[in-house]
Formats: structure tokens, sequence, C-alpha cells
């Protein structure tokens, strides 16, 4: 089992529900965020283009926080998910400072707090709150080791795109283009 | 050249840079709490769950409001049976529990012991409140007359209120959703196919093939089944066009984006009409059949070509035959789409009656694709007596003038209230209800002119938005997740109801405008009209004739009905009525010829920015709703400000730096209270900057959002009036930048 998310960028808005939903489901403190939207503009007026992303934790196959973390407190869950048990966690921000997506922030209690896929709400049999909230459901949540789930059904029919491929960590977010 | 640029919206980036990391090793130990529920919650399974629907904005979703272990608000989800949401409630329904946890919000009564515009009031109790409210209100009404008192409302809670003011003999009941937004557009569909669109529009997006938005930004204003609806549409590879001087989100989705001359909308609708026309492109059987004037307007729209049009809108005249070619392609399954904030040059009926003719021609009004045919339920009325004749009816008060205006025009109460605008009349009191009118209405200063002549202004609502601080009384209402209200009850696909119950009892000395409503009355004597014990006796008795009752919509939240009024469209078996003079839809207007007006819309030149001075274009954001929201914990860590849209070249032109603090000055002297950043960025055409609505709030309770960003209003002193409905159109202001601090006084 290998839980990956898709992203369809053609179809965001940049609403940020994925990002309020987030907050709400997990009660990440007002003025942080485990996902966020990012714009990107490209072109001269009346040429332009822009792409919108929703982006969060790529819960890498081979996590450089996982790989650096002293303590273990980050380490590899449920579908492969990447995790930070908290009460191992010292907070010395290693991690902070080795991933490449600068997925994670240091909680104002003290240790490293990051996207989990919402593991709590997929062993439920849920979606994450992210997937399940957005308007424009351009956020496809699922299994890729499946190849009869709709997220390896998207892959299979859609060109993608992963972010920042050049930093090996083999990324778990793709980017529908 | 070619510009890249990336940014991060929403929100300060998951490193939480604005409060700076907490140290390296500090040992810190995560609580108890934390490590036990650290980063894990049960599911959404055996979590109590209340109904309601949402009050962020007009959409008014429904949903779930579900409590933590401890019995706390913890979120709001979107409920699976509503079409209004499918169960995905938008940023600011998701964002809504910050309205219950603002602290903030107005906490108990409030009167005025200073003098207007002091911010010097006492604590009050709610008897003591209304005894005054209740007094003051019985003053007027003998003094000059219960019609010279009138309500302003936005939301919900205004339907008791205007119970209240109808018993009271007062019929100026008006909503800044009507001539401030899309009062246009219902009067242009109305003479044209015989009914207006109301929310949410009939648009049928689900099915279309082409999508075509006339400054309607769809994706930025969530009107949540419409932007699902539209995603869906660019998954099923439906054609949008967008017309709009900005590149806006949705036109980054576009097959064609028109990035035309801001206000010659008009000339491009008319070439549209010509080139379809001329082609034989339109729906000749459904012109035939259901229309009136097509000859005339064939006549009328020759001079029109795409060339001609092009010396207005600068659009290339072969992208005018492409979007013209796409749109026929599509047609019947072809949207050319109202918008909903239309009030922009003074002639907007006319472009509304230009969009509905364009629509027509494509045969889209009735058709699947198209415009779908609504259906609402009929909700039986709790009895009361008769409410009393009034003695002067809003109409009679507007002596002749907007005679389309079919609603009350908020814009014309604030003139007649003050002296000499009007002939024999003139408003002594205003009720306020969820309607920060100093940011709602344009010309913030006219209206702070028309509230000091006023002998009472009662505000109900949540928060202290800056009108709360000119009222002589502050009612403070409790949030739409601690109350019940009225049925949502909006035309749809299928005729749908939801309920709104409360999740918790009101935070603070806060009450519900049911219960203002119904004290109010009794102290006043009209108890009669409000004979109802409780609400839930109130709200029972209607559902209990609709084939539910309270009990059952507490368990489904939503009840949909099956139509009564046959197909969803237009058939053999369901043939179309158009409740016009004709019978038929009017492509020529004979209302309009009679009342003085020109029958077929016609395009008239509008004034363009001076030297140095730029078009004021706003619009809204995702994350907030009008000024409502800016102070949501949770929706202002999302966006917090606003910032000034620049292109670059304009910016090079004043040196304007990326992120600099800028003042804005309209053309008539009237400046900012506060600098806002600029964001240079090629999405802005170089005659026009943007701005999202709602931001620059003087009010400094507003802890998160006073000083944040800059109020258009404010910059909104020249108002292009619609004399057709009395519309008040406000892109004619024209602004420019302001680099050193003009030292304006903030009077909080």
């Amino acid at each position: 089992m290998r839980f990956a998310m898709a992203i369809d960028t053609k179809k965001c808005v940049g609403c940020s529900d994925c990002v309020v939903a987030c907050q709400t489901e997990n009660n990440v403190p007002i003025g942080y965020c485990r996902d966020w939207v990012v714009e990107v503009n490209d072109g001269t007026y009346p040429q332009l283009e822009m792409e919108i992303r929703s982006e969060r934790c790529n819960h890498c196959t081979n996590s450089p926080c996982v790989r650096c973390c002293p303590t273990g407190a980050s380490h590899y869950d449920y579908g492969g998910t990447v995790l930070v048990t908290a009460h191992k966690c010292i907070g010395c921000g290693a991690c902070i400072a080795s991933c490449p997506y600068d997925a994670r922030y240091t909680h104002p209690k003290g240790y490293v707090d990051k996207c989990t896929f919402c593991v709590h709400r997929v062993k439920d049999g849920l979606p994450p709150a992210c997937v399940a909230v957005c308007p424009t459901k351009c956020l496809y949540f699922g299994d890729t080791d499946d190849p009869r789930s709709e997220l390896s059904q998207v892959l299979k029919k859609r060109k993608f795109k992963r972010l920042i491929p050049e930093a090996g960590t083999n990324p778990n977010l793709y980017f529908l283009i | 050249m070619n510009r890249r640029n990336f940014i991060r919206i929403s929100t300060l980036g998951a490193g939480g840079a604005m409060f700076g990391s907490i140290g390296f090793g500090n040992g810190k130990e995560p609580s108890l709490l934390d490590r036990l529920t650290g980063n894990v919650h049960p599911g959404e399974s055996g979590y109590l769950r209340t109904p309601t629907y949402c009050e962020i904005c007009f959409w008014k979703c429904a949903g779930w409001v579900y409590k933590n272990e401890q019995g706390e608000i913890w979120k709001i989800i979107g409920n699976e049976n509503d079409p209004h949401c499918n169960g995905r409630l938008c940023p600011r329904g998701t964002g809504g529990v910050g309205m219950y946890y603002d602290q903030d919000r107005l906490k108990t009564p409030l009167i005025r012991t200073g003098a207007k515009g002091k911010q010097e009031f006492r604590r009050a109790s709610w008897d003591e409140a209304l005894d005054f409210v209740a007094k003051k209100l019985d003053f007027i009404g003998k003094k000059y007359g219960p019609e010279t008192v009138a309500l302003i409302t936005h939301g919900s809670g205004g339907k008791l209120l205007t119970t209240l003011m109808k018993a009271y003999g007062s019929d100026s009941i008006a909503g800044p959703s009507y001539a401030q937004c899309k009062g246009p557009r219902e009067v242009a569909f109305g003479l044209t196919f015989g009914t207006g669109l109301e929310s949410p529009e009939p648009t049928d997006i689900r099915d279309t093939r082409c999508l075509v938005l006339i400054g309607s930004h769809l994706g930025e204003n969530m009107h949540n089944s419409q932007v699902q609806e539209m995603a869906d549409a660019i998954d099923r590879g439906a054609a949008i066009i967008t017309v709009d001087p900005r590149f806006s989100t949705v036109a980054s989705k576009s097959k064609f984006w028109l990035p035309i001359k801001p206000s010659t909308d008009i000339a491009l609708l008319l070439a549209w009409m010509n080139v379809i026309i001329n082609n034989g492109w339109y729906d000749k059987d459904y012109v035939e059949k259901y229309t009136t004037g097509f000859d005339k307007l064939k006549e009328y729209v020759q001079p029109f070509t795409p060339e001609w049009a092009y010396g207005i809108t600068t659009l290339d005249p072969n992208m005018i035959r492409d979007t013209a070619k796409e749109m026929a392609n599509a047609s019947p399954a072809v949207i050319i789409h109202p918008g909903r904030h239309v009030t922009w040059y003074g002639d907007d009926t006319q472009r509304s009656r230009a969009i509905a003719i364009l629509n027509a021609l494509l045969g889209s009004w009735g058709r699947r694709g198209g415009f779908y045919l609504p259906e609402l339920k009929e909700i039986p009325e709790y009895p009361h007596p008769p409410f009393p004749p009034v003695n002067k009816s809003w109409r009679d008060i507007l002596g002749g003038q907007y005679p389309f205006a079919e609603l009350p025009l908020a814009n014309a109460i604030v003139d007649g209230s003050i002296p000499g605008n009007l002939k024999d009349f003139q408003y002594r009191g205003w009720i306020v209800n969820g309607s920060n009118l100093n940011m709602t209405m344009p010309d913030t200063r006219k209206t702070l002119e028309a509230i000091q002549q006023l002998e009472l202004l009662v505000v109900i609502d949540t928060m202290p938005m800056e009108i709360t601080g000119w009222a002589d009384v502050i009612l403070p209402e409790c949030t739409y997740l601690e109350r019940y209200d009225v049925l949502r009850n909006d035309h749809n696909r299928e005729p749908v109801i939801a309920l709104r119950m409360p999740a918790t009892e009101p935070k603070y000395d806060t009450k519900p405008d049911w219960w203002i409503a119904k004290e109010l009355a009794t102290k006043m004597g009209l108890g009669k009209y409000f004979a109802w014990k409780t609400f839930e006796e109130f709200l029972d008795y209607k559902l209990k004739r609709m084939d539910s009752s309270l009990e059952e919509m507490k368990k489904i939240g939503v009840k949909k009905y099956e139509r009564s009024s046959g197909d969803l469209y237009f058939s053999a078996e369901n043939p179309p009525v158009f409740d016009t003079p004709s019978e038929k839809i009017e492509l020529y207007s004979g209302q309009l010829e009679q009342a003085g007006f020109d029958p077929m819309p016609r395009y008239t030149p509008h004034e363009e920015p001076p030297e140095g001075f730029y078009r004021l274009i706003y619009g809204r954001t995702q994350s907030h709703t009008f000024s409502r929201t800016s102070n949501n914990p949770n929706l202002s860590a999302i966006m917090s400000e606003n910032k000034v849209w620049v292109n670059p070249k304009v910016a090079a032109n004043w040196q304007l730096k990326e992120g600099q603090e800028v003042w804005l000055k309209n053309q008539d002297g009237s400046t900012t209270d506060f600098p806002a950043k600029v964001r240079i960025t090629e999405r802005i055409r170089w005659d026009s900057v943007y701005i999202v609505h709602g931001f620059g709030h003087t009010g400094s309770l507003l802890t998160r959002a006073f000083g944040r960003g800059v109020s258009d209003s404010a910059l909104i002193t020249k108002v292009l009036l619609d004399p057709v409905m009395g519309g008040t159109g406000m892109r004619g202001n024209f602004v420019t930048f302001i680099t050193e601090n003009p030292g304006k006084e903030v009077k909080a």
C-alpha cells in the first residue's frame, strides 16, 4: 500500500479551502498551516499563463526528514505516510531544514508538525479533510499500489509532474497538468 | 520579456515565519492532551452534529456542525444532500467556526451616551435597550409616520425584522444586494424573459458546453455549487470564454480570454449579436417561435461589426468572431452568464439586457446546458393579522424615479435621509442588520452624512463593524451557529429546504434576530404579529404543513421535494410561458421604449481615466465575504489585507516596488485611510488597478482587520446611477498613487 495524492492544477481555483479544512480538522493553530496554495504566473499581458497548486508534505518514499531525525519521531507509517510522533520530537528542527518542500513547521507547543494525510480519517475509510472539502474536486487521494484506485486511474490518463524531483526524495504528490 | 513570479497565497507559509520558530531543543514538552490527541482525531463517525446553513454568504450552503469531546464547536462540514454545496463547503463556510470564536464579537447591548460619531456607549440590559428602541420608534411613528423608518438588511435574520417593519407600517425594507449588486440583471431578464434570475442563478453549468463570463470571476467569488459545476465542466472539456480586463483565475482556465478595455462590454455584446445574426448562427426555430422584435434587432445591430467593436474594446475582431462561433456551436447548451455584482457603469440594465438577448438568440433560456427552469417550495405563513396599510410606500417616496425598480433601493434610503434631497419626505430612522453600510454603500462620506441626520439608528450585528460606532443602540446578535432562523428556501432544480438550529448556547449576552424582533414587537404592542410562543413552534407549524416536522429536519438538515411544475427544460409537454406584455421573449422592449429608455441596448462611451489615474476595479476573493469576514480569525489567517494590483509598466512609471505601501487618491481627492501594499503583476491591464473589496477597516475594535489594506468604498465617490432601476454604478472612479504618508487621521 502506497498512499499518494494528485492535485489537478487545471481545476484548482486556489480558494484555500484545503487550508481552512485542515486547520479545523486537525486543530492547527491560527497563523500556521499544514497545507498551502501556490500561484505561478508566466508571460506578459495579455499572453499569460497561471498555475495554481495546493501543496503539502510530499510523504516522500525516500524522506530526508526521516533520515535526519535524531529521535525517530519522524517515521514511516501506515501506507507509507510520513508522520511525526509529537512526544518523541525534541523540536531540533533538523527535519525542517532538510525538507525541500518547506512542509514542516514548529508547533507553538514545541514539536514539529506537518500534514499527516489525515491518517486518522483514512483509517476510518474517510478521505483526508482537504480532499473531502475541495469544491472543485481537484484533489485525489488513494493507493498507487492499487491499479484500480481512482488515483491510479487518473495518473494513467493525465499528464503530471512532481516537484523538485532532482532532490531524489521520490515524492508522492502528483500535479496534473 | 518573460516575467515569471511565484507567490505563496493563503497564509504565511508552513514555516510560520511571522511568529518565528521556537528555538531548537527548547525542551518544551508537549502537554498530555497533545500527546493523547497529538495528530490523532477520531473520524466523522460517532460525533454529535447539528444541522445548519451557512450565514457567511448568500449562497447559504447547508452543513453539519460538529463538536469535539469537550462539547465545543469543532468544525462545519457540508451536507451531502444539499444542492448548494453537495457536501463541500467553501473556505468561508469551513472557516465559519471563526465567526463564533472571534473574541472581538459584540457582547452586550449598548446605548449611546456621547455625541453621534463619538464612541461613547454604556452597557445596557436587553430590556432597557429594547425599551429605548420601542419608545423611539413610537415617537418617530407618531411625529413623522412609521414610513420614515427604513430597515436595511442582509441575511437570514432580516426576515423576522421585516415582519416587524410591516407590522409597524413601513415597507422601506432594502438590501444592498439589490441596487448595489444584482438589481440591473433582475430587471433586464425580467423585461426580456418575464422572469428574473434570483439566487442561485438557474445556470445549467452542469450540462453546458460553453460558459461565457463577462466580468464575472467565478471561482474567486465562491458561489459554491456554480464553482463546483464549473470545475466539472472543465473536466468535461466545456469551453469557457472569459471577458475581463484582469487575468482572473477563471481566465487562466478559459479557452478564450478577452482582455477587454474596461467599460466597453456592450460594444462586444453588440458585435457578437451582429456576427451571430449575420452568419445565421442563431437558433432560428427558437427565435421564430418564442421571441418578438428580431427584425428590428437585426437591422439595429448592422453597424456593430467586430471591426467597429475593435476600435472600442481593443479586442481582435477575429477573436470576436471565433468566440461567437464557439458559442453558436454549443447552442443551445451555452450560457452567457448574467453575473451577480453588475452595478458598474450606470447602463447596467442595458448591458444585462444585451446578455439576455444574446442568450435568447442562442436559444439557451429553458434549455439543457443553458438555463434550467427552477422551482421553489411554498412555505406556509404562520397566521398573523393583516399588516396595516403603509402611508407612503417606498415607490411613492421615489416619486417616479427609476420606474423599473422592483425592490426598495438602499441608496435611495441614504439619499432620502439627507434633508432637501426629496421634496416632502425625509427618512428619520434606520434599523440596520448584518450590513456594514460604511463599507457596503459607495461613498462612505455620504453614508455618514445621512446617518448624522437620523433620529434613530439601531444596528443589529455580531461584530463591532464601523456602522455600530454610529448607532444610537447596538443590539448584539448571536452568530448563526448559536441560533434558529427561518427555513432556507431558494429555488433550485428541485425544491429544497434547509434548517438552521443552534449548535450551542449563545456566547456572551447575545440574542437571535427572531427573539429581538418578537421582543421589540411585544414592547411596541405588535405582539399579535408574532403569536408563536417559541421559535421551535413557529418552525414546526410550517414544517408539519410541508410533509415534515422539526424533529425530522433536525435529523436530516435538508429536505428535497419532487418538482410539481413539470420538466427542468422547455418541451412539448412543458411549453414555455413568458410573463411579458407580448407573452414572448422581448428582444425589442416596448416597456423600456414607453418609459423613454432605449428599447434595444446602446453602447455609450464612458469617461476614461485622466492622465496619471487608473480605473479602480474591485472584486472578491475566495476566503472572504465583503467586509464581514475580514476579522474572522480563520479567514484572516488566509488573507489579512488587500493589495493594489499594478501592471509592471505602471509600476515602472511610478517606480513602485513590490510590497511598497501606497495610499490611493481618487478623482475627487478622496484618499484611503490606510496604505495598501503594491502587488506588481501582469494579471492587470495598464489602464486599471485592482483591489479586493472589504478591507481597510477603520473600526479599531476589529483587532485583526483594523488598518489592514484599503477600502474601495471611500474611493467610490462618483456613482453612476442607472436611470432604469436606480442601481449604483461604481466602476467609474479613477485613482492615483500617493507614495508619502498623507497623514490622514483615522477616527476609530
